[in-house]
């Protein structure tokens, strides 16, 4: 059977404890079938510390449990530090670099992946681009279907993929400021890394008492976990080529499985879907930016 | 010594505005087409061809340059429309156009090799190497930089950097990085960054319930007020929501920015230019907003006192902050 | 904390009496008045656009009557209705005489009033920012509509009325002309 898509781990959002990051990405490395793993902190550079030492060691567990590795940079680099990290992520390694802040653009080296915070909106951009080396773009999460058509056929003409963020809480908007510690009542500086309470986000109510969002230190996300396990026909007829699965606390091996079974036709994208429900029981399924009125919009069927 | 001149840069909604932010004593007014091209794309505002080219030879009559906002992301299938607004406001005399979005300012460096390109705050370009980047790559002259900056991360940007920069000065404040947000496109299905509204008014709705205001945007509730309360618009990300046992503005208050009093400090951060939000606003407002702020940098161009927070009634909130200027902020 | 804006109410009395006003004269002379600023404004309706076709209840809440606007290109109309049976409307507009007028005459800001709460709008927000925008942007004088009213007789009368109604305003602190002609 021929497999439609290259499945790919994106890096971990939330903040973890290094144990936790290590036995995460062992696991990964050991039963995920999955193609390409992009690990790095893309949201906040203060929790870098806690886990850097762990990361040579789960590159190397990665790859020897087959799976190409891809280095992920912050989303928004401001300090000399920031810079200065980003800088290295192309002169210190050999391996591919996903590009999440334009910044990098200065020292990229080809090949390397743009990932979903960058804004690539269309032909032109996903070109010029293209023109500087970028083989793989991850889309930004909120383009809408018709988009999805027409820049998977544009990257086709540049010899690059589009990968689509297939699973996982999607991000929305990220800040100077710390929310987490704003609703602790903490300031950015002194933030006691109060993010690491909530290993999935921290939902956000409206005051009619609707979910709606989802705080993870600087960075925004929706309350909804994206979901297009249901989609993967269309996604496919539409030219997209890779599944981004962004991680989360449960069974994560589980959800790369479901994706892996539907992608290679094993099991049906209904099938699919009641596996995840059960594998994650409280997620709130949507696929509304690619298929509904809006990005919170729920889940609707093919 | 003599303290170096700031160009203020000024909103224009429609024509009216525009005039009236001339005669207020504009240096630069920035306006965009009436269509998705520009970020500030509500009913009944912007500008026609006819109009923005009358709106040019205007302020041109009277000194003063004009900058067009084309300012949010081509969508994928309609690039052609948002080269056209380029092509059409070089045409029209623009002494700059304002672009966000790579394909665009390449599309625009080659075609129009002599028109200035300024790079817009929705580009989010935070640090001196993104600017590099962007004045390397397409040959930009002035960057807008994004909201989320300290007066001494500023001052370190422009000792780096060989371009201009232009801050926000006074208006509505983004605690998002600007053009990285789908917040609002997560609750209407409509993009800031494609088709150019931030909680476009289709989708806001307004209710009076038990003696509260209460706005939602596409159904979700934003903000609920009593009656002595100021009322907000419907942006989310200054709504009032509960996480966990907080309950109120999760990210930001409702208030505005106003750093009027920082302008000494602006302008030995290296800043060239101060720009004024608020292109969705009433003549009146930019009438009084560009009056005030162009006593204020003559003020301080001629060595006097720069008078801060006059403005406070024309704010969202009705109150200011310098926002991410002073770093207690973040 | 929060100001609202000095906004000066139409005296009570006045409004008691205009209570008991019949309002088919108001009528005709508003739907008289629209056709005119129509045909003095045609920018108007391009930045209108779709929203030309919404009808709008403006609602001076210190009179005990509204207009009820229906902008429409091919028959625009400006009824005075009784709040009770303005009849059904997709935008709403309300706030004190003066304020309303005020924005015509691009003396204040929407917003501002807004946040003050001087102004309450309902209904269909795209509709309202429409026609705020669009009025904002022709720079309306009222008075001089109301001259224009008089056809060729227009030049004899419009200096006496800029003076009647710059003394009504001045005693009411309503702006009943354009801000920039008051400071000519």
């Amino acid at each position: 059977m021929t497999k439609k898509f290259s499945l790919t781990v994106g890096p971990l959002q939330f903040n973890w404890s290094a144990d936790a990051f290590s036995d995460f990405y062992a696991r990964i490395a050991d039963e995920a079938p999955v193609d390409r793993v992009v690990i790095g902190e893309t949201v906040c550079s203060k929790r870098t510390p806690f886990y850097e030492d762990r990361i040579p060691a789960a590159i190397e567990r990665l790859q020897s449990g087959g799976k190409t590795v891809v280095l992920g940079s912050l989303a928004m680099v401001t300090l000399e530090r920031e810079k200065r990290a980003a800088r290295e992520l192309f002169e210190q390694t050999a391996l591919e670099v996903e590009i999440n802040d334009l910044t990098l653009m200065n020292w990229a080296r080809p090949p390397f992946s743009i990932g979903p915070l960058i804004n690539v909106y269309n032909e032109a951009t996903l070109a010029y681009l293209a023109g500087q080396g970028a083989k793989m773009f991850c889309l930004p999460p909120e383009a809408p279907f018709a988009s999805v058509e027409k820049l998977a056929a544009a990257a086709g003409e540049c010899g690059a993929e589009v990968e689509l963020w297939a699973y996982g809480r999607i991000p929305l908007a990220i800040s100077s400021r710390c929310y987490h510690a704003r609703v602790h009542g903490l300031s950015k500086d002194s933030c006691q890394f109060v993010c690491d309470k909530d290993p999935d986000g921290l939902t956000v109510r409206t005051l009619d008492g609707a979910d709606f969002l989802a705080v993870n230190g600087v960075q925004t996300m929706s309350h909804n976990t994206c979901n297009l396990i249901g989609d993967l026909d269309r996604l496919a007829a539409a030219g997209v080529r890779s599944l981004r699965l962004s991680p989360h606390t449960g069974d994560f091996v589980a959800v790369t499985k479901a994706f892996a079974d539907v992608a290679s036709g094993a099991i049906s994208g209904d099938e699919g879907l009641t596996r995840l429900r059960a594998t994650a029981p409280e997620a709130e399924f949507s696929n509304g930016f690619l298929f509904g009125a809006c990005g919170a919009a729920e889940l609707t069927p093919a | 010594m003599s303290a170096r001149k700031l160009e203020l840069v000024c909103p224009a909604g429609t024509p009216a505005a525009f005039r009236a932010a001339i005669d207020a004593g504009a240096h630069t007014v920035y306006c965009g087409f009436n269509d998705e091209t520009n970020a500030r794309n509500f009913p009944g505002l912007n500008f026609s061809r006819d109009e923005l080219g009358a709106s040019i030879a205007h302020a041109h009559k009277k000194g003063a340059h004009t900058l067009v906002a084309i300012n949010t992301f081509p969508r994928a299938g309609a690039v052609g429309f948002w080269h056209k607004a380029v092509d059409d406001a070089a045409r029209l005399g623009a002494d700059a156009v304002i672009l966000a979005d790579i394909g665009l300012l390449d599309y625009a460096s080659k075609k129009h090799p002599n028109l200035r390109l300024h790079l817009s705050v929705q580009a989010a370009a935070a640090n001196s190497d993104a600017i590099a980047f962007y004045a390397r790559a397409f040959g930009v002259k002035r960057v807008v930089l994004p909201r989320v900056l300290t007066v001494q991360e500023i001052a370190a940007i422009n000792r780096d950097i060989e371009i201009e920069t232009e801050v926000f000065i006074f208006g509505g404040l983004c605690v998002m990085a600007e053009g990285r947000c789908s917040l609002s496109s997560y609750a209407t299905g409509k993009s800031p960054n494609m088709n150019g509204a931030c909680s476009p008014a289709s989708h806001v709705e307004y209710r009076e319930e038990d003696g509260e205001l209460v706005s939602r945007l596409g159904g979700f509730a934003i903000h609920r007020v009593g009656a002595s309360e100021p009322a907000p618009y419907p942006t989310l990300c200054k709504g009032c929501f509960e996480a966990g046992d907080y309950k109120g503005h999760v990210f930001e208050d409702p208030s505005s920015l106003d750093a009027a009093a920082l302008i000494p400090q602006l302008a030995e951060a290296g800043v060239t230019a101060l720009k004024i939000e608020g292109r969705q606003r009433s003549r009146s407002y930019t009438e009084s907003v560009v009056r005030n702020f162009r006593k204020a940098v003559d003020d301080y161009a001629a060595g006097r006192p720069v008078v801060a927070g006059a403005l406070r009634d024309l704010t969202e909130g009705q109150t200011t902050t310098a926002g991410s200027y002073r770093k207690t902020w973040r | 904390m929060w100001n609202s804006k000095d906004i000066p109410l139409f005296p009570a009395v006045g409004a008691a009496v205009l209570r008991f006003a019949p309002l088919t004269p108001l009528s005709l002379a508003g739907a008289h008045l629209v056709k005119t600023l129509i045909r003095r404004h045609p920018s108007l309706f391009a930045r209108l656009g779709e929203q030309a076709d919404k009808t709008f209840l403006i609602d001076p809440t210190d009179l005990p009557f509204a207009f009820r606007l229906a902008p429409h290109v091919d028959a625009p109309s400006l009824e005075t209705v009784r709040r009770e049976d303005a009849g059904a409307w997709d935008a709403r507009i309300g706030g004190p005489l003066a304020a309303l007028l005020g924005l015509v005459h691009g003396v204040y800001d929407g917003d501002a009033l807004f946040f003050s709460r001087d102004l309450v709008i309902e209904g269909d927000t795209e509709a309202v920012l429409a026609l705020r925008n669009a009025i904002d942007n022709e720079e309306i004088d009222l008075a001089t509509e109301l001259t224009a009213l008089l056809g060729p007789l227009e030049h004899l009368a419009a200096a006496p009325a800029r003076r009647v109604s710059s003394l009504v305003g001045s005693w009411f602190g309503v702006a009943l002309t354009r801000e920039d002609e008051r400071h000519a």
